[in-house]
């Protein structure tokens, strides 16, 4: 080159997902596979106690009604609705419409937590236990880790509920909240599947 | 570039200095805590190692009982791959990555803190079984039903599982972590195609360990659920099934020994160019056989299992799928030799360590090819040619690898330079012991040597193969010792290192060595993948070429 120095092209500057928009992408992709782990067992299991050499014992046929898993499932998915009018009050700056609508979605998921708690003792009482037989196995752990989900999750909500009542989560870092409702959104996403296989296909 | 000798400053008080270490969340010290841990219980897997090939020196040996062998196998296996080779490479990725990126630390620095304590207290709990009666002895793939309540009654079963989940949870978070601080946090400028190459490893290892470790949570979780709640997963007298552990683990497991070598992958990567004074040749491609690698190798874990009897269908499958691995692989060894080729190669440690992984790596590639195809893997498989052939990859590659980066960067972590006569001793001890002790495994699987078993009788014309064997364990050893005594040593007698001593192109040389706890004064601007040469040469910047 003579003499004169090349300058260099203009840089273009980064725009896609922030650092933590990332990580969270990153930790849900981890709980993907972990829940299609829990899955695919429970399905390759389905229907193992009522062959030869099987442990008997209750069927989900048997005894899943699906009466109030209905119910709690609404519950659940419209939680994802709330949680979604939460965020966007938030970005309005509209922080009351926000702390509303969070609250809606904490309640909407301690009613499914409540709603799973009574179907659970019912199910015991009709003698269906982790012990009793592959049934009772995979579905308490199937069912069990969403459930411990979506009570980390109500946690994690009522913790940011606690700091807005403080002022501290508003309209100028509504980030976290989005990374949050991310989260939220994704355990919904599971139920849906974990729905679908059993107590639509498993049944 | 001359370096003034620093004055002496006040040695603060050593409580202060442990607080500075336990309590800190700067990457690079996260990183070399991670690398202290893996050498700890990289001497401590090596001791039984040795302690094993010492009761197979000769047959019908009584060094060690077969509960102490089955206990020692064990928790070699265990060691090395969750508390030595997982984090070793996490934590030079630690260290390397936000300085090679061009940022001032990990995107979540005490999450990071976290993953660390994590993953050793998760090492100390397994280890913790040795103090309530023995250590699990079920091997490190922990096949069921040995470790259901009926075949494992002590705590031991519990304390394996617990402890994986545990330092699982610590790998996740680092995975987490290098996903974020690559995608998110990179120098202005550096789109995805001028990522330094040991990032862009550690980025699709990320990656891979997102994909494949919770797997390995899920099916311990259900270990400890069968033990702990009589649940029923892997008890096939109720109905479960010991074949779904096999799929679950190697599900992990394969993917596992990916997790192991591409992040080596990236520092040979590294360090071909710089001490061959030339570009990596075919930079995309390198880029793109990394993902292919990932992307197959999701899919070839049952050809561990080719032995258990899966249909004929899932046989070929296995087995073509994990010879496609060998297409990427291959793509990136004759990079890096054409990477050489012309080259004004220079081999000092980090080189010599590369070359080793070159040639041993390709001969692990090889014999990995032959136990691919399923009829040759019905006969070896468990035999001491599998042996053979996965240290032939872990050492020959992982370890190699690790060591050439290791010699690489200690320049830039401490300051000094290693001592290159202790280098070239410890390379040349390791080099010889390894194939003195591993080639012969090979040999003694083709005569029928099963693994795992804690002796042998003397008409079997095993004894030469295993005598060799102890031989270059024993060649080894002092190997290890030496590398403990370089790292250690030379942050008193090296020689001061300066910001380059290689004349390296990557961003983590255009900061001082140590660097400073917030890595660079002013983040660069990076306009090519070699930006420290455009720096220095602007007359001919890369980034006309690219």
């Amino acid at each position: 080159m003579s003499g004169e120095l090349l300058k260099p092209p203009a840089i273009v500057p980064y725009r896609g997902p922030s650092a933590a928009q990332w990580g969270m992408l990153a930790f849900l992709l981890s709980e993907v596979a972990f829940f299609s782990t829990l899955i695919m067992v429970y399905l390759v299991f389905l229907g193992a106690d009522t062959q030869e050499g099987g442990r008997g014992g209750p069927t989900p046929a048997g005894v899943l009604s699906l009466g109030l898993v209905i119910g709690t499932t609404i519950c659940l998915l419209s939680s994802s609705a709330t949680i979604h009018l939460a965020e966007r009050a938030l970005r309005r700056g509209e922080e009351t419409a926000f702390r509303l609508w969070w609250t809606a979605t904490i309640v909407l998921g301690v009613v499914f937590l409540a709603g799973t708690a009574y179907e659970w003792r019912e199910l015991i009482a009709q003698g269906l236990t982790v012990r009793r037989n592959l049934f009772g196995t995979t579905y308490y752990t199937l069912v069990g880790f969403h459930g411990v989900h979506v009570t980390v999750g109500a946690i994690v909500m009522s913790i940011v509920l606690a700091l807005a009542l403080r002022r501290q989560v508003t309209a100028r870092n509504p980030h976290g909240v989005e990374l949050v409702s991310w989260y939220w959104h994704f355990v919904d996403g599971v139920w849906v599947v974990v729905f679908a296989v059993v107590y639509v296909v498993g049944r | 570039m001359s370096v003034a000798e620093q004055p002496r400053v006040e040695t603060p008080p050593w409580t202060a200095t442990l607080n500075e270490w336990a309590a800190t969340v700067d990457h690079k010290k996260i990183g070399l805590l991670y690398i202290g841990m893996s050498v700890v219980f990289l001497v401590v897997a090596g001791v039984e190692a040795l302690l094993m090939r010492w009761q197979l020196i000769v047959p019908r040996n009584t060094f060690l009982s077969p509960q102490i062998f089955n206990q020692m196998f064990t928790m070699h296996g265990t060691t090395m791959v969750f508390f030595v080779g997982m984090p070793i490479l996490i934590g030079i990725g630690n260290f390397a990555v936000p300085l090679q990126i061009g940022a001032r630390d990990m995107a979540f620095p005490r999450l990071n803190a976290l993953g660390f304590w994590v993953t050793l207290f998760g090492g100390l709990l397994v280890y913790f079984s040795f103090l309530t009666g023995g250590a699990p002895d079920f091997g490190w793939f922990a096949y069921a039903p040995l470790t259901e309540k009926t075949f494992a009654r002590g705590p031991a079963a519990d304390l394996w599982a617990l402890g994986l989940i545990v330092s699982g949870i610590g790998t996740v978070t680092a995975a987490v972590n290098f996903v974020a601080t690559i995608l998110g946090m990179r120098a202005p400028g550096m789109s995805l195609w001028k990522i330094p190459f040991f990032s862009w490893t550690i980025l699709w290892t990320s990656v891979q360990i997102l994909l494949a470790l919770p797997p390995l949570t899920a099916a311990l979780i259900m270990v400890v659920f069968d033990r702990q709640l009589g649940a029923h997963f892997f008890d096939a007298q109720t109905g479960g099934s010991s074949y779904l552990w096999q799929h679950m683990f190697w599900f992990f497991g394969h993917p596992e020994v990916y997790i192991l070598i591409l992040p080596g992958f990236g520092m040979i990567a590294e360090i071909v160019p710089v001490f061959s004074r030339k570009v990596l040749f075919g930079y995309e491609f390198m880029a793109a056989a990394t993902m292919a690698i990932v992307f197959i190798s999701m899919g070839v874990w049952a050809h561990h299992m080719f032995c258990v009897g899966m249909n004929r269908t899932l046989d070929l499958y296995f087995a073509g799928a994990s010879l496609l691995v060998s297409i990427p692989t291959g793509i990136k060894m004759f990079n890096w030799l054409a990477t050489m080729y012309g080259g004004r190669i220079w081999l000092a440690s980090p080189m010599l360590f590369a070359c080793g992984f070159l040639s041993m790596f390709l001969i692990g590639g090889l014999t990995g090819i032959m136990l691919a195809a399923a009829p040759f893997d019905f006969q070896l498989s468990d035999s001491y040619f599998v042996v053979g052939h996965f240290h032939w990859v872990l050492i020959g590659g992982t370890l190699f690898a690790t060591f050439a980066g290791l010699h690489y960067w200690y320049p830039k972590a401490t300051g000094r330079m290693l001592s290159e006569r202790i280098a070239r001793w410890q390379f040349f001890l390791l080099f010889v012991g390894f194939i003195v002790t591993f080639g012969p495994m090979h040999i003694a699987g083709m005569l029928g040597m099963p693994r795992r078993i804690y002796t042998y009788d003397a008409n079997r014309g095993w004894d030469i193969w295993n005598q060799l064997a102890t031989v270059g364990g024993l060649i080894q050893a002092p190997s290890y010792l030496l590398f403990v005594y370089n790292i250690i040593a030379s942050l008193w007698k090296g020689r001061p290192a300066g910001d380059n001593p290689w004349d390296a192109w990557t961003l983590e040389w255009a900061t001082t060595s140590p660097p400073p706890s917030y890595n660079f004064e002013e983040i660069p601007t990076v306009h090519s993948r070699r930006p420290l040469w455009d720096l220095r040469h602007p007359d001919d910047p890369d980034w006309q070429y690219e």
